[in-house]
């Protein structure tokens, strides 16, 4: 039952180019853009190389990316289309409807990361050591799951034509903020101050980190940062997961 | 062994709105129940209360005894709802898989797509199907998990006749098989056709439950038809009669006594032609029952 619930819904979001090429092509593209042309150059009084560090950035924003857009639009075009009403009607638990979503959304997280790593090992010339990429790897799973909880939240709470909308709103200004783009020292100032307290960034220190570019931080500040993230997203998702409840159910 | 569905004082408001007022209804295994009511009048939150979909302000809802949300319970339930959207992006035999995942004891796949008629749509995707194809496609989901009851809400909406009626054979043939089938329905010659007995439901109350015949019997007998172009509502007062219509010179009455107001009617001058009695059927009764 998980298994069909899973593979369908994986099904579901992969027959939707809207999403799928965008979410898998969209970081090639950044990549080469932004990446390439001065992948060989060091980051200043360290050996790591732009090109990798630009990867850690992009691994962290597609990863996000999947985690919040997945959720985030898949749920509400549910709600729109009022597909949860025949699943409601059905014996399948709703822990596994949930379930099935987030094995999706980390599958599909997994895949974006296997078309990037090999782009920026070949076009970008990214050389890591194997426990550098196994780091960069787990830690931008494990570090995803607040994310999931953000799209869930996101999916409850936005109307299905403008989930889209909002995500977008949120998303790419924060990313831009967190310095998924430019290092954060191009940034404006006020926005170098604000950027500290965005998920996005520490998420991104954790990228960072691994493929051992400098962070602000000791990277156990940024997990905390997340978890503490994590459980306010969370905490929301399951308050407008119950405001809907009592409104269409009861 | 406790009934397959059962509403027992059911009450349900949604602000001030009273939907239902106090419903009790028992549905046997085996039954073939067809709810009749005007729009509004309550079928679909019974149904919905049924299903575990909405919880009733007061009253209980089971089924098979148990709580509708208890997935065991669910899980010998088939549903048709009347507003509901399945993904669009999956073939037809994928999600008829998906649906049978979540049963114990499914029908073979294409057992399912076949009972629904669907076997040329199989490997559609869902947003390429009609209308029609659409509902059988429920109906495929609904059967799919070889249920013991099958909730069908407004199943041939939007069909054309053909449609509706090879619909109809479908959902007899499940019935065949010793399944409960509870129905709601417009279409009174589904009803008539399809159940053995019909609950009629207005304004929130149960206001008959019994066969078809029975219904049929319980209001004015007989349906009289007849031309009279001098005929003027003036003329009929004072008739036993009932459910009147008047429309470019030809009469449709209900009345128990059509030969009183036929005599009635020649003693009065008027002028009647092609005169029709035959026995009332559901329609008419309906009619007469929720007239108000």
């Amino acid at each position: 039952m998980l298994l069909r619930q899973t593979q369908a819904e994986f099904l579901k979001l992969w027959r939707v180019p809207a999403f799928s090429a965008t979410s898998l092509l969209l970081p090639l593209v950044f990549y080469a853009f932004i990446g390439i042309g001065q992948a060989s150059e060091r980051l200043q009084g360290t050996h790591v190389t732009f090109g990798a560090y630009f990867l850690a950035s992009m691994s962290v924003y597609s990863v996000a990316n999947v985690m919040i857009f997945s959720f985030g639009i898949s749920v509400a075009n549910e709600r729109g289309m009022k597909m949860d009403l025949l699943m409601r009607a059905t014996p399948l638990p709703p822990l596994a409807y949930l379930l099935s979503k987030c094995i999706t959304a980390i599958v599909f997280a997994a895949l974006t990361l296997v078309v990037l790593f090999p782009f920026a090992y070949i076009a970008g010339g990214v050389r890591l050591d194997a426990l550098e990429w196994f780091t960069l790897t787990y830690r931008v799973l494990l570090g995803s799951i607040p994310f999931i909880a953000l799209g869930f939240a996101i999916g409850y709470l936005a109307g299905p034509n403008s989930a889209i909308a909002v995500i977008n709103l949120i998303y790419l200004p924060t990313a831009f903020a967190s310095g998924l783009f430019f290092p954060k020292q191009l940034l404006p100032q006020i926005i170098q101050n604000i950027s500290p307290y965005l998920p996005l960034y520490r998420f991104g220190q954790l990228g960072w980190d691994a493929i051992g570019a400098p962070t602000s931080e000791n990277v156990t500040t940024d997990w905390l940062y997340l978890a503490g993230y994590g459980v306010a997203f969370f905490a929301i998702a399951v308050w407008a997961y119950r405001r809907e409840e009592s409104r269409k159910f009861s | 062994m406790p009934p397959a569905a059962e509403l027992i004082d059911a009450t349900k408001k949604y602000g001030e709105v009273e939907a239902l007022k106090g419903v009790t209804i028992r549905i046997q295994l085996g039954e073939v129940v067809a709810m009749l009511g005007p729009n509004g009048a309550g079928k679909t939150t019974s149904i919905s209360l049924l299903l575990g979909l909405r919880k009733p302000s007061s009253g209980q809802a089971l089924l098979f005894g148990l709580a509708p949300t208890n997935l065991l319970a669910r899980s010998r339930v088939g549903v048709m709802l009347q507003e509901s959207g399945v993904p669009q992006m999956l073939k037809v035999r994928e999600i008829v898989d998906l649906f049978r995942s979540y049963y114990p004891k499914p029908l073979p796949r294409d057992r399912a797509i076949a009972m629904a008629g669907l076997e040329e749509k199989a490997n559609a995707l869902v947003k390429e199907l009609s209308g029609g194809q659409r509902q059988r496609l429920y109906f495929a989901l609904a059967v799919c998990g070889d249920p013991d009851v099958l909730f069908l809400d407004e199943p041939t909406v939007g069909m054309d006749v053909e449609g509706r009626r090879s619909f109809i054979e479908r959902i007899a043939e499940f019935a065949h098989l010793g399944r409960t089938v509870v129905l709601t329905t417009h279409y009174l010659e589904e009803a008539d056709q399809l159940a053995q007995r019909v609950i009629v439901i207005d304004r929130g109350v149960v206001i008959a439950d019994a066969p078809p015949t029975e219904i049929k019997s319980r209001v004015a007998g007989k349906r009289m038809r007849f031309v009279a172009p001098a005929l003027s509502e003036k003329d009929l007062e004072g008739l036993p009669v009932s459910a009147v219509t008047i429309k470019d010179h030809s009469v449709q009455l209900l009345t128990n006594k059509p030969e009183l107001v036929l005599r009635q009617l020649f003693q009065r001058n008027v002028d009647v032609s092609d005169l029709e009695v035959s026995g009332a059927d559901l329609e008419d009764a309906f009619i007469a029952m929720t007239s108000h």
